[in-house]
């Protein structure tokens, strides 16, 4: 049965999002539009209980966050009177519900203010949780590991910055788009990736990140259908969060994809990945984007029946295609990884001493610890294991090492 | 409308030298091409031309001055453009064909409108 209560809350989040988004185009500003919203949120859970939830709850909320916005402009002193009389009219003036296009438009606005390269990437992450995703404050602090007091401050900067510097509420034009939306990409990707790393470790809203990632990512292909980099991107986190309760033991342990129970992975997400990444890669055929691409490699592992069954040469082969686009000492460690499990252990750790820069990278040492293991050079791979634990913090981390190392001797 | 200002880090360079000239003509070039938002702006002096004032013991109090920069650091501000623009959006654009966006850094400021 549902819980009443939960199903409002569920309803109040839903719609408070698109309201946001409306709200800030119609006042201009960022924070009003929060507080508004906020308060119109407060004043329907009072409200509905009784009185029944209303026929267009959207437009009921967007009333009210309306006339709460002119009461709240009303009391601001610090304002030119002129500006704020004129929003004031235009909020009067605009009506209480929109076509959806209207609503579409909005949230987009919405997104690329949050996504705009003029604020930090971990700003970009904690506003598109708090703005984008509706999380409280206290929700966004816990899952990005900061105190409530420090989130408070960062966001805070982050909506001066957007009002006093002018980060406009616009759809960029055709020019920017490519790049714009790829920077949104990435903070989705990123607040993704946020949560994944934490399954065992982090408290409720530090797992709940994946799902907000992935929400997000269906929210972009919804607005911007056909764009290759967030088909990719939705198919990357997609397939990786279809494994995540394969990911981890019974006692919390990381399992490595190889070793992982594939009938615990979520199939039919894992295939709604693979689709996509099909669709992604064959619209950007000629020059594929880099989310594409890592959606073709988690495809590739998706549609293995076991690890032996993987088809190596396609994922080194697409390791190939990713490095080009993105010369970054990580990916050609993941293709060295490939290479070894197409039997190549020799070769791949030739290719991983190559490497440079990733002195301080827990993988890179325990990748080397495993290459040099299943090579018999045991002393050489318990230094590695070694610095490997010295350089992370997760016991997840720590004990897979000690599994391994056992395993070897 | 609001006004930024964009700052130019180069090197402490003197404009006023002959090898600067081709330089100074991008910069004239970038002058036209952005005339419409472009309401002011300055080239400097190197910095060794830079006189450092301070007032100890508040207003009125003794005026100290020192010779140069106040801080020495690789990159010096050796010039402006105060640009009229309607966002942050257009204002970058216009402030990545500025020269030093390739030979140094723009950094670009809203300015207080009460203050101006």
């Amino acid at each position: 049965m549902t819980d009443p209560k939960e199903t409002l809350d569920e309803l109040l989040r839903r719609e408070g999002r698109l309201v946001l988004a409306t709200l800030t185009r119609l006042t201009g500003d960022l924070t009003l539009a929060e507080d508004a919203v906020q308060d119109a949120s407060i004043s329907a859970l009072e409200t509905w209980p009784r009185a029944g939830i209303p026929p267009n709850p959207r437009a009921w909320l967007i009333l009210a966050a309306k006339r709460r916005a002119i009461d709240l402009l009303r009391r601001e002193r610090s304002r030119w009177v002129k500006e704020k009389d004129a929003t004031m009219v235009a909020i009067q003036m605009a009506p209480d519900d929109f076509p959806p296009d209207v609503v579409r438009d909005d949230q987009l606005r919405l997104i690329f203010t949050c996504c705009h390269p003029a604020l930090a990437q971990e700003t970009q992450v904690a506003l598109s949780l708090r703005v984008l995703c509706g999380l409280t404050v206290a929700e966004v602090a816990r899952a990005l590991l900061v105190s409530e007091q420090t989130m408070a401050k960062r966001l805070t900067r982050a909506r001066s910055k957007i009002a006093d510097a002018g980060i406009p509420y616009r759809v960029p034009d055709v020019e920017e788009l490519p790049d714009r939306m790829a920077a949104v990409a990435t903070t989705v990707y990123l607040l993704f990736t946020e949560g994944y790393a934490s399954q065992s470790s982090g408290g409720y809203e530090r797992r709940a990140l994946a799902d907000e990632a992935v929400r997000l990512g269906r929210l972009l292909v919804e607005l911007m259908p056909g764009e290759p980099v967030l088909m990719g991107l939705l198919s990357t986190i997609l397939i990786h969060h279809s494994r995540r309760d394969a990911r981890l033991d019974a006692a919390g342990d990381i399992v490595l994809l190889a070793d992982q129970d594939r009938s615990r992975w979520d199939r039919t997400m894992a295939m709604e990945g693979v689709d996509l990444a099909a669709a992604a890669i064959r619209r950007s055929a000629d020059r594929p984007e880099r989310f594409a691409v890592t959606a073709a490699i988690a495809a590739c592992h998706a549609l293995a029946e076991d690890a032996a069954d993987t088809d190596w040469d396609a994922i080194v082969a697409w390791y190939d295609v990713l490095a080009q686009l993105d010369p970054n000492p990580i990916v050609r460690l993941n293709r060295a990884a490939a290479r070894a499990q197409r039997g190549e252990t020799q070769l791949a750790l030739e290719d991983v001493e190559t490497l440079d820069g990733l002195d301080d990278y827990f993988w890179f040492h325990a990748t080397r610890a495993e290459l040099l293991t299943r090579l018999g050079r045991t002393e050489e791979a318990a230094v590695a294991a070694s610095r490997a634990k010295d350089l992370t913090e997760s016991e997840a981390q720590q004990r897979l090492l000690q599994r391994r190392h056992l395993e070897s001797s | 409308m609001p006004t930024y200002i964009a700052l130019i880090y180069t090197a402490d360079v003197d404009w006023t030298s002959p090898g600067y000239a081709d330089e100074n003509a991008k910069y004239l070039e970038f002058g036209q091409e952005s005339a419409e938002v472009i309401r002011g702006g300055a080239a400097l002096y190197p910095t060794s031309t830079a006189t450092t004032v301070r007032v100890s013991g508040g207003k009125g109090g003794e005026v100290l001055l020192s010779d140069g920069p106040y801080a020495e650091t690789k990159e010096a501000l050796t010039g402006y453009y105060v640009l009229e623009c309607d966002n942050l959006d257009e204002a970058l654009r216009h402030a990545a064909k500025i020269p030093a966006a390739w030979n140094g850094v723009v950094e670009v400021r809203p300015t207080i409108p009460s203050l101006t």
